[in-house]
């Protein structure tokens, strides 16, 4: 019995508090994103945004919460049910498990695994399905177009940020998220050497996560309003969680990878005496707030316009640099141990 | 006993997912069955310590080639009504190959044995597992004992995309293409007028 005790029943009580640790977290983080959001682009655009429920508006997100959580759910007659309620779990499940890998802090990682990386690729990967499946599981021409463009759109940038990230891996020369962490705080964090893809990096996430300018799968003026616009209380609201939790998730990816993770930017006192989580948090709020404002500033691109970025620009540029990263390090005779 | 159990876990939900593609009447339902058994040969492979084979297949196989499966067996418009009608028919040519394979295979394995140097080729071609990652194992491998056949392999990849695009590619004269290059390439004064419009005058 106390081999089970300390064996099974301990580590499984302190994984399921540890997952907890990140969810809740994450949970309120994608409540007041909606609400910076809301907030952002009402003064881009000289309104208040939302200021009535609470203080500053401050209660907003949770009276959505709970509207949403006291609507009736509708499933369409002709709509696959199995399909048209898996859609919406997948969609969250996929937005929750990418949180696994993330390194919060020096040694503050749920799963420590080398090649996550990898992991990160293959979950945002699978992202597509939630859309796909709700678009054709609704029966509705707007979702089933919707939910078309959006595996296009999405397989086509996933590319290009495979490129980008093989880049990043080449001169940290580790597939394990802490590591390359480490690695930028040995050398300089990866944004100034790769400056063009960091950018291209930003864009591509704009895209993966079907976000202004790209949110053609969406695209409320002709598809009113793509693929879940058969869903609604619970099951919508699930879509907006993960939508929400995958922008945080995209932007932690960047953070990580480019901009040093939980590293202060300078090595010296005042920035060290700031916890790491926090310089963590800061940065995801910096990457956050570039997608409202890019939000609040530019039109939405036309569809092919969108394949021609992503297919004859970000695809040759990033594999450019592929090359041109490993000349470099060849070269120069800096090539990770 | 947890990695028994756990072995056990994948492997039953991927012979009955592998079961469900063929048994399922709706292909997009087989589709997504059949990305079950891809994500859960997956789990074995992490199960085996090849986590980056592991990846890979989910990568490619679950976040790329199923994708492109759904995509057109969702644009599929089949009758199951007719697609059933014929089916007494073709009962005897399916049970006779099933049976032939089998046989084929059964006397396959009844007559198996390892060649002799067999065990000595496969022992150590990596390093052991708790030295390197097997990312590390794998890379030093591909792009050194075996560069030639990788670079052929990309090089059949290749082709095979060229193939697609020619047997694909129409360009219709007809169609207006946007051409971005030309677009901003065009002077102010071809594509921007100003005139004083008199009113109620119009130009």
């Amino acid at each position: 019995m106390a081999d089970f005790w300390s064996g099974i029943a301990w580590p499984l009580i302190i994984i399921v508090a540890q997952i907890l640790l990140i969810v809740l977290p994450l949970l309120g983080a994608v409540a007041y994103l909606t609400y910076a959001e809301r907030k952002v682009i009402g003064a881009i655009q000289l309104r208040k945004g939302p200021n009535v429920v609470g203080p500053f508006g401050l209660l907003q997100p949770i009276a959505d919460g709970v509207k949403l959580l006291l609507k009736e759910t509708v499933i369409p007659t002709g709509a696959d049910r199995a399909v048209f309620v898996l859609a919406p779990l997948l969609t969250f499940i996929l937005a929750m498990i990418g949180w696994a890998v993330i390194p919060f802090d020096e040694g503050w990682v749920l799963a420590d695994i080398n090649v996550g990386v990898l992991y990160l690729l293959a979950i945002s990967g699978l992202g597509v399905y939630g859309i796909i499946m709700a678009g054709w599981a609704s029966n509705s021409r707007y979702a089933l177009l919707g939910g078309l463009r959006s595996a296009a759109q999405m397989v086509s940038y996933e590319i290009s940020m495979g490129l980008i990230i093989i880049s990043v891996l080449m001169t940290a020369g580790t597939l394990n998220l802490s590591e390359i962490v480490r690695a930028q705080g040995e050398g300089v964090w990866y944004v100034i050497p790769h400056l063009p893809m960091f950018v291209i990096f930003v864009v591509s996430i704009l895209a993966e996560t079907n976000r202004a300018p790209f949110d053609l799968p969406e695209a409320e003026a002709e598809l009113v309003s793509g693929y879940n616009v058969e869903y609604s209380a619970m099951t919508f609201a699930l879509f907006f969680l993960g939508e929400y939790a995958n922008m945080i998730l995209m932007s932690a990816i960047a953070v990580v990878l480019f901009l040093g993770g939980w590293l202060p930017p300078l090595d010296i006192a005042p920035f060290t005496w700031v916890p790491g989580i926090i310089w963590f948090a800061l940065k995801i709020c910096l990457i956050l707030f570039v997608f409202l404002w890019v939000r609040a500033t530019f039109p939405r691109f036309r569809y092919d316009q969108l394949m021609r970025l992503g297919w004859k620009v970000f695809l040759p540029l990033s594999l450019i640099w592929v090359v041109l990263t490993a000349g470099v390090l060849v070269t120069f005779d800096l090539l990770p141990a | 006993m947890i990695h028994a159990l756990t072995f056990y876990l994948f492997a039953a939900i991927a012979v009955v997912s592998a079961f469900m593609v063929v048994l399922n009447r709706n292909p997009v339902h087989s589709v997504l069955w059949l990305i079950l058994t891809f994500f859960n040969g997956a789990g074995l492979f992490v199960l085996m310590g090849a986590e980056f084979v592991a990846m890979l297949v989910v990568v490619v196989y679950v976040g790329a080639v199923a994708v492109l499966f759904l995509f057109v067996v969702m644009m599929l418009d089949i009758n199951m009504l007719s697609l059933r009608e014929g089916m007494l028919q073709y009962v005897p040519v399916g049970a006779a190959i099933a049976i032939i394979l089998a046989v084929e295979v059964g006397l396959l394995f009844l007559d198996w044995s390892f060649a002799g140097e067999a065990m000595s080729l496969r022992a150590a071609p990596t390093p052991d597992a708790g030295e390197v990652t097997n990312t590390e194992a794998l890379g030093n491998l591909i792009y050194t004992q075996y560069v030639y056949l990788f670079q052929v392999a990309g090089l059949v990849l290749l082709v095979a995309m060229i193939g697609a695009i020619v047997l694909t590619l129409r360009i219709n004269p007809n169609v207006r293409r946007q051409d971005i290059g030309r677009q901003i390439s065009r002077p102010k004064s071809q594509v921007l007028a100003v005139r004083k419009v008199r009113s109620r005058g119009g130009i």
